[in-house]
């Protein structure tokens, strides 16, 4: 049976560790066999992935696991009707099954008139070469060893009384995307880790904290040495931690936990929020509703970056995309059936966004405090108190009681509450502390006042 | 146990042509160094779901997986490895991987299996098939006609169905042969009202270990769709909610993720072998107010959170975990139990054969007490009255805790008056329950909703209380 598409193999990035062409067979077989069985379009994800972590307990092994995963994702369109299967078996009659059981499906599920492939003039022409894949040769031998460095080097730290372990991991993988619209691309990744949890105080005062690093290349991972000494500052500046009063007072959310903010903003602005109606930020494109100061971008080509990639989970190829500018938010973050939905063209987010950038002050996180004469350093947050509807917003937190520009002493067990959109208006400061261990990248906010509950 | 074990036995061994005697040897392998004990974990996994929305049934998909993960155990330390494939030379490839965590010592021998014999739960037909593609369609439009003709401010509904059929068979060196068959339905409708401008939104949802004929019945499907636009319209005339320390009284049901998250997960034995949680080393001591007993308990016949038996072949159990205010137990897997010295309690669970396992709640909840739930929102002169959630969270070391209610009212002079917006609770696992002034008589179980994560595991969780009050729980409104 003759190919429904012509490969274009430029498309595939060939590193050595992965099949690529047999992936591409098999990219090949499931556009066939859906042409067999009468479909108007297919598309196809299969990914391989392997790895291996280990961690570390009280200067013991405590597990040694070997990963490897497969999986075959498959949609098919009968005109516009859409079915999809998925299977961990990759095997020649497993592929053929999974076609039929998404084609079966297609019989049934109704007609929408917004359905189907990303437009076929959208593709990646050509897959950039990002250098995301970089493979860690550590054997399980060395894993225990740095595993173990990392964690001794917490445990001996005075006022480290107990420890959940340190973990080394080490994963990598490739994924090739194709359609009917003569798209086919595949690329490698990796990502490695080394995290470590420890515990300070003992009985009612006991209080853990960690520290991770994570990147595709191993020489970009901090030190061993200087994760476990991060978790063990960490976990023992919590010990003693206290209930404040509730009332309103600024926040500042470090970092890591700053992250998240944006993350709301993104939901808010995502293609299934706005067409359903069932944002905070409906309608909102060209209205002000950031700071003038502030600029937020993605930059989904940044080389080596977690969250870089070439094209979106329907082969659009990605760009920089300017969301925010001067604090006026510019577009929206669209896959193509929810662009088709609101009358527009998809922005390649099918699958989220890559690489967010906020633009980072002037700053530090230091000058940060010392701008506070009374405030909340929120530097843990709990639960899903997060209404995108609404933006209604109320979190769990625990952090630090900040007083004329200082450090006080360690909170917990209160809650800090306001409305999203009054809450991304009054960001009066991102510090250049900037986190680089996600897809966000941010430094610490502060936010001017929020309701902060505690006794 | 046969009948699984046969079914089991037929789906995932035959097809590999495999038969017991090669798991022996494949146990064999596994136990030629100083391991403990070594575990075989089959399953061949079958799930849909199918989407309505706009009126439409969008989307649907259909997922299998199969494979097996093999364990190795050599006291503190696992080794694990996992195929997605089902062959001996996979299995044989797996154990060396898995045993390489133990390097000397003694060979230990792989035991004779030993039958077990625990009650099944639930049946063993396939729910997929339990109705046709045809008549899931119908349920799905039906229930959008029925959700929208409640009332006209609801814009937009979102109707899923889910099924899962699970087939898991368990070797290990200790004896253990044994097999589940598991059937798992969850139903859910998400709608949209708008009002002069205002939008909410609301979810409601169920299900079990059951087949499709469970929404068909009792206008079950019907009642989500009621349900959720009952909150989302509630929700519509909510005002900011308080914030402070004040009295809370929490409904009967769903609000029962109180005891999954501010004790639930301290009390799980992996905790409280390595002495992280905040109630290790409390066993006997009072931890809650006399009027608390809470048991988790997997053997309710087809709930959501239960199990035949455990991802490790134990059959499940039903363990009192606070008994009239004292601490009486963990929830143990056969790791850590063989650790503490105690015995196994059935809780060993895996979100899948590439996961390993770990002790997991089933279904956790308070049994009644005596106080008519009127009377005790009577008793409070101002407080919050909370009757839905979303999801919580625990920080199991420092015992802290939160659950975000996502329907609750304002109570003045012992009556509930006005609705309130959403807002997260937070509190002290090891002090709340001792808190716990009334509990109500009408215990309720959820209706089978709950996930649950740990370590980035999922696994379907019950939870459920009476009508019951805590004198002191902070409240983390706006106003």
């Amino acid at each position: 049976m003759a190919v429904l598409v012509k490969i274009l193999m430029k498309n595939l990035i060939q590193v050595s560790d992965w099949d690529m062409n047999g992936l591409a067979k098999i990219a090949e077989q499931v556009l066939s066999e859906a042409k067999i069985q009468q479909a108007s379009s297919c598309e196809v994800g299969i990914a391989l992935s392997e790895g291996l972590s280990v961690s570390v307990r009280l200067g013991e092994v405590e597990t040694l696991e070997h990963y490897r995963d497969q999986s075959l994702a498959i949609t098919i369109y009968k005109g516009k009707r859409k079915g999809s299967a998925n299977s961990s078996d990759l095997s020649y009659d497993a592929v053929r099954e999974s076609v039929r059981a998404a084609c079966s499906i297609a019989e049934y599920t109704d007609e929408d008139v917004y359905s189907g492939l990303a437009d076929a003039e959208l593709m990646a022409a050509t897959v950039p070469d990002l250098d995301l894949y970089h493979p860690w040769s550590i054997a399980a031998e060395q894993a225990i060893e740095l595993a173990t460095r990392c964690e001794s080097i917490a445990r001996d730290t005075a006022g480290i009384e107990n420890s959940e372990g340190a973990t080394v991991t080490r994963y990598g993988g490739c994924a090739l995307y194709a359609n009917s619209n003569r798209f086919m691309g595949a690329y490698a990744g990796s990502r490695h880790s080394i995290s470590c949890s420890v515990i300070a105080g003992k009985g009612d005062s006991m209080q853990r904290d960690y520290w991770y690093s994570v990147a595709r290349k191993p020489e970009a991972l901090e030190t061993a040495e200087q994760i476990g000494s991060k978790a063990a500052q960490r976990a023992l500046r919590r010990v003693g931690a206290r209930k404040i009063k509730t009332g309103k007072v600024p926040v500042i959310f470090s970092a890591e936990m700053a992250r998240s903010l944006f993350g709301h903003f993104i939901s808010a602005i995502s293609g299934s929020s706005l067409y359903r109606k069932a944002s905070f930020l409906l309608d909102k494109k060209g209205s002000r509703i950031f700071p003038e100061y502030i600029s937020i971008s993605e930059q989904p080509h940044i080389l080596q970056a977690l969250g870089s990639a070439p094209y979106d989970n329907e082969g659009v190829a990605t760009r920089y995309h300017q969301l925010v500018e001067n604090g006026v938010l510019q577009d929206y973050v669209l896959d193509s059936y929810a662009a088709r939905k609101l009358g527009t063209v998809t922005t390649g987010n099918a699958g989220g966004v890559h690489n967010l950038v906020i633009e980072p002050g002037k700053q530090t996180f230091d000058e940060l405090i010392r701008s506070i004469k009374k405030g909340l350093l929120v530097t843990e947050m709990m639960g899903h108190g997060v209404n995108i509807v609404t933006g209604d917003y109320s979190r769990g937190v625990s952090g630090f009681w900040i007083e004329n520009g200082e450090v006080q002493f360690p909170v917990e067990e209160i809650t800090i509450a306001a409305n999203l959109k009054d809450m991304l208006l009054s960001i009066t400061a991102v510090a250049n502390d900037v986190d680089i261990r996600g897809n966000i990248r941010t430094g610490s906010v502060l936010v001017e006042n929020m309701m902060v509950a505690g006794s | 146990m046969t009948h699984s074990k046969d079914i089991a036995e037929q789906a995932i061994l035959a097809p590999a042509d495999l038969t017991e005697s090669h798991l022996q040897r494949a146990l064999g392998e596994l136990m030629g160094q100083a391991i403990d004990c070594g575990e075989l974990f089959f399953q061949v996994s079958s799930c849909e779901g199918w989407v309505l929305e706009d009126g439409i049934v969008k989307e649907g998909s259909y997922t299998r997986e199969q494979g097996v993960g093999v364990r190795a155990i050599s006291g503190e330390k696992t080794g694990f490895a996992y195929s997605d494939k089902i062959a001996f030379d996979a299995l044989i490839d797996s154990s060396r991987s898995a045993k390489a965590i133990a390097r000397h010592g003694q060979q230990k021998k792989v035991q004779r299996w030993s039958a077990q014999n625990a009650p099944m739960l639930y049946q063993a037909e396939n729910p997929l098939t339990s109705i046709t593609d045809r008549e899931k369609i119908s349920l799905l439009e039906a229930i959008d006609r029925h959700a929208r003709k409640i009332d006209p401010r609801v814009q937009q509904v979102i109707v899923s169905l889910a099924g899962v059929q699970d087939i898991i068979l368990v070797a290990a060196s200790d004896g253990t042969l044994a097999a589940d068959i598991r059937p798992l339905v969850r139903m859910n409708v998400t709608v949209i009202v708008e009002e002069n401008g205002r939008t909410e939104q609301a979810s409601h949802g169920g299900g079990g270990r059951t087949d499709y004929h469970y929404f068909l019945t009792h206008e079950m499907a019907q009642s989500y769709a009621e349900e959720a636009v009952r909150q989302a319209l509630v929700n519509l005339q909510a005002i900011a909610a308080p914030a402070g320390t004040m009295p809370v009284v929490l409904g009967s049901g769903w609000p029962g993720i109180l005891l999954h998250e501010a004790i639930g997960h301290g009390l799980e034995g992996d905790f409280n072998r390595k002495g992280t949680s905040a109630f290790s080393n409390r066993i006997g001591q009072q931890v809650a107010s006399p009027l608390c007993t809470v048991v988790d308990d997997g053997t309710l016949v087809g709930r959501r959170g239960s199990l035949s038996i455990d991802d490790e072949g134990t059959p499940a159990a039903c363990t009192v975990l606070i008994e009239n205010g004292i601490l009486k137990g963990y929830m143990q897997d056969k790791l850590n139990a063989g650790l503490m010295g105690v015995a196994v309690t059935g809780n060993g669970r895996r979100e899948s054969y590439a996961h390993l396992p770990m002790p997991r709640m089933t279904n956790t909840y308070m049994r009644a007490g005596r106080h008519d739930p009127e009377e005790i929102i009577q008793s409070v002169d101002k407080g919050l009255y909370a009757v839905s959630f979303g999801g919580g969270q625990v920080d199991i070391t420092s015992g802290k805790f939160v659950f975000s209610a996502s329907e609750a009212y304002l109570i003045e002079n012992g009556k509930v008056t006005r609705p309130v917006k959403g807002a997260t609770l937070i509190g002290n696992g090891p002090d709340v329950l001792t808190k716990v002034s009334m509990v109500g008589n009408d215990l309720q179980l959820d209706s089978g909703v709950g996930v649950c994560g740990k370590d980035g595991q999922s696994v379907p969780v019950g939870v459920g209380q009476p009508t019951l009050k805590i004198d002191e729980l902070t409240v983390g409104g706006t106003g």
